[in-house]
């Protein structure tokens, strides 16, 4: 992709070893050997979750007979991530060859890629690749004359974040509202339309064709192994001089991806701030700036890899105006199921912004506190606990900062003339 | 109807699932496509064609954010005001827009050419602030270029400036040929 004058086109794609994997696998090697080269490889989501993927795959039911499906999440909407964006616009046979292999590996002769609607030029490039790709026997019937059977079809999503969570994405794709299901039972065996169905991110399908064409061993030694292996792609954005999408091995540190790829800070001011993973994982400091990122480095420190997306904030950015900015999305995206997080999030958006309109009182604080506790872990998905980490994190950090708020708001009350209505 | 005008489309859209109520969102979409909006009729007519009632069509409607249910501008301008965009000047742009229309989020301009939306997040984070023109994304405005972007739409209905596949940052060795 990165190669000057590289269109992603078929021919491009087969020119720099595209659909070799297919090739070397379909009718080759056996559905359960390829699960196990992907197990073993060490794989996990990278949609946010982190789940190993070949795991993923052995929980579908062995013995079922009827159909299987494969849906490729591709609603990109979490703030602070564009990685799947740029595989599906720039690389889409890459993707494409990753959802056929893993079609094969998982048994489904159907496979869906749910788009989030918004991405219009993504669905066209996606949909004209399909089309090369059934030209030249790569999808659809009997591909490759192996008597292996694998449509693809594009469905895009109409504006909804939550149809990111794979329930909520299931229940989109069957037609109606995006609300997430109640699991037990999982998509494994009761998904789309209630067969056995796997849903795997867009970068982790696009992962499988360099897995099997260079061997699970050679995916397992890149990044931090044993549990965080492979190369990761990083959205950086926020203050920084070249935002963009950086694939490294996993287990880089935000140090390196700001001053060493991202060209260091857009104004030479140092890093107040950073998200690590997407707007659903809690806040860190610059104590964290030689963090390792990958899953567990990450999670020790208080936070999640997620999506991998790195936002930075620079020295003079308010962190309560950050907490409510990102609050304000959760409360427009919350799908309203559960009353803790339909309830709470318009709450929490509204202290914030009582808080930050220097109306604030010292007790909302603990208002706060409270809410977020309410919240988190109460909700059919993990959007409450995505919710109340901007909250919780900068409350943890840079409680001072409320606190500061809140004290000019007090002095503001006590200097306050009387109301002009009440002079008369 | 949209069956007369459209049948076709609509039987490629059916045989893609084996339940009919899957062809909803892609059924509302061609809906919208024609018309600029879901209008109750069209929501009728798609209810009947996949045996739903209309409230089954109703409630997922309502529930996405991309349909229209009234007419809007023929350019739907949708800035993007969430965190990351807001770090590196989204409001501006936000300003710029309500003072160069004259309208506030939510509106349309008296000549039914543009209306004004502010949403979040459009996975674009890294080259913000942004928007959507209809079916485009526009990256890493300033004011100067959403000056050149709204003449460009008003006086030739599309503009250059709009993104194409998604690539940042740019291969070096293509910026160097530049």
């Amino acid at each position: 992709m990165m190669q000057p004058g590289y269109t992603g086109s078929l021919t491009d794609y087969e020119k720099t070893g595209g659909y070799q994997a297919l090739r070397n696998t379909l009718g080759k090697i056996g559905p359960p050997d390829v699960t196990a080269k992907v197990r073993q490889s060490g794989l996990r989501g990278r949609g946010g979750a982190g789940f190993p993927t070949g795991v993923k795959w052995g929980f579908l039911p062995k013995d079922y007979q009827g159909p299987r499906y494969l849906c490729c999440n591709a609603d990109e909407s979490e703030p602070g991530t564009f990685k799947d964006r740029q595989l599906m616009e720039r690389d889409p046979h890459q993707v494409l060859e990753g959802i056929v292999l893993a079609c094969y590996a998982i048994g489904a002769e159907t496979a869906y890629i749910y788009i989030r609607g918004e991405m219009v030029l993504g669905a066209r490039i996606l949909e004209q690749a399909i089309g090369e790709a059934r030209a030249a026997g790569y999808i659809g019937r009997n591909i490759l004359d192996t008597g292996i059977n694998a449509d693809v079809w594009v469905h895009r999503g109409a504006g909804a974040y939550i149809c990111g969570e794979e329930t909520a994405l299931l229940e989109s794709l069957e037609g109606k509202r995006g609300l997430p299901r109640i699991k037990p039972p999982f998509p494994a065996t009761h998904g789309l339309y209630n067969k056995p169905t796997v849903v795997n991110n867009v970068e982790t399908l696009a992962n499988l064709p360099h897995i099997i064409n260079r061997g699970p061993e050679w995916f397992a030694a890149i990044g931090s192994p044993p549990k965080s292996t492979g190369t990761r792609v990083f959205c950086v954005s926020g203050h920084v001089k070249r935002p963009g999408n950086y694939e490294v091995p996993m287990g880089v540190t935000v140090r390196e991806l700001v001053y060493e790829h991202a060209g260091g800070m857009r104004s030479d001011k140092p890093i107040k701030a950073f998200i690590p993973g997407g707007a659903s994982a809690p806040f860190l400091t610059p104590a964290h700036l030689d963090v390792k990122l990958d899953f567990e480095h990450v999670a020790a420190a208080g936070s999640m890899l997620g999506s991998g997306g790195v936002t930075v904030m620079e020295e003079g950015t308010s962190m309560v105006w950050a907490a409510l900015r990102l609050m304000e999305f959760f409360y427009h995206e919350s799908c309203g199921k559960c009353t803790p997080c339909r309830e709470g999030s318009s709450w929490l958006v509204q202290t914030l912004r009582r808080i930050l309109a220097k109306r604030g009182r010292m007790e909302d604080l603990e208002t706060l506190s409270d809410l977020c506790k309410n919240i988190a872990g109460r909700t059919v998905c993990a959007f409450g606990d995505a919710e109340v980490a901007p909250i919780q994190s900068t409350l943890n950090h840079w409680r001072q900062e409320y606190v500061d708020l809140i004290n000019e708001a007090e002095t503001a009350n006590l200097i306050r003339p009387e109301p002009v209505g009440l002079r008369r | 109807m949209l069956k007369d005008k459209y049948g076709k489309e609509i039987e490629e859209i059916l045989s893609r699932y084996p339940v009919k109520r899957s062809a909803l969102i892609p059924l509302l979409y061609v809906a919208q496509r024609d018309q600029g909006y879901v209008s109750e009729s069209v929501m009728q007519e798609i209810a009947h064609l996949l045996r739903l009632t209309p409230p089954q069509v109703y409630e997922t409607i309502t529930f996405y954010t991309m349909f229209n249910l009234k007419p809007m501008g023929k350019f739907h301008i949708q800035v993007c005001k969430s965190l990351m965009c807001a770090l590196v000047g989204s409001d501006t742009v936000i300003e710029w827009i309500k003072a160069k229309l004259g309208i506030t989020p939510g509106e349309s301009t008296v000549d039914g050419l543009f209306s004004l939306s502010l949403v979040e997040c459009l996975a674009a984070c890294g080259t913000g602030p942004m928007m959507q023109i209809n079916d485009d994304y526009y990256e890493q405005l300033t004011e100067d270029k959403l000056d050149r972007i709204l003449a460009d739409l008003r006086s030739t209905g599309t503009s250059r400036l709009k993104s194409g596949p998604f690539m940042w940052p740019e291969p070096i060795a293509v910026k160097d040929e530049s």
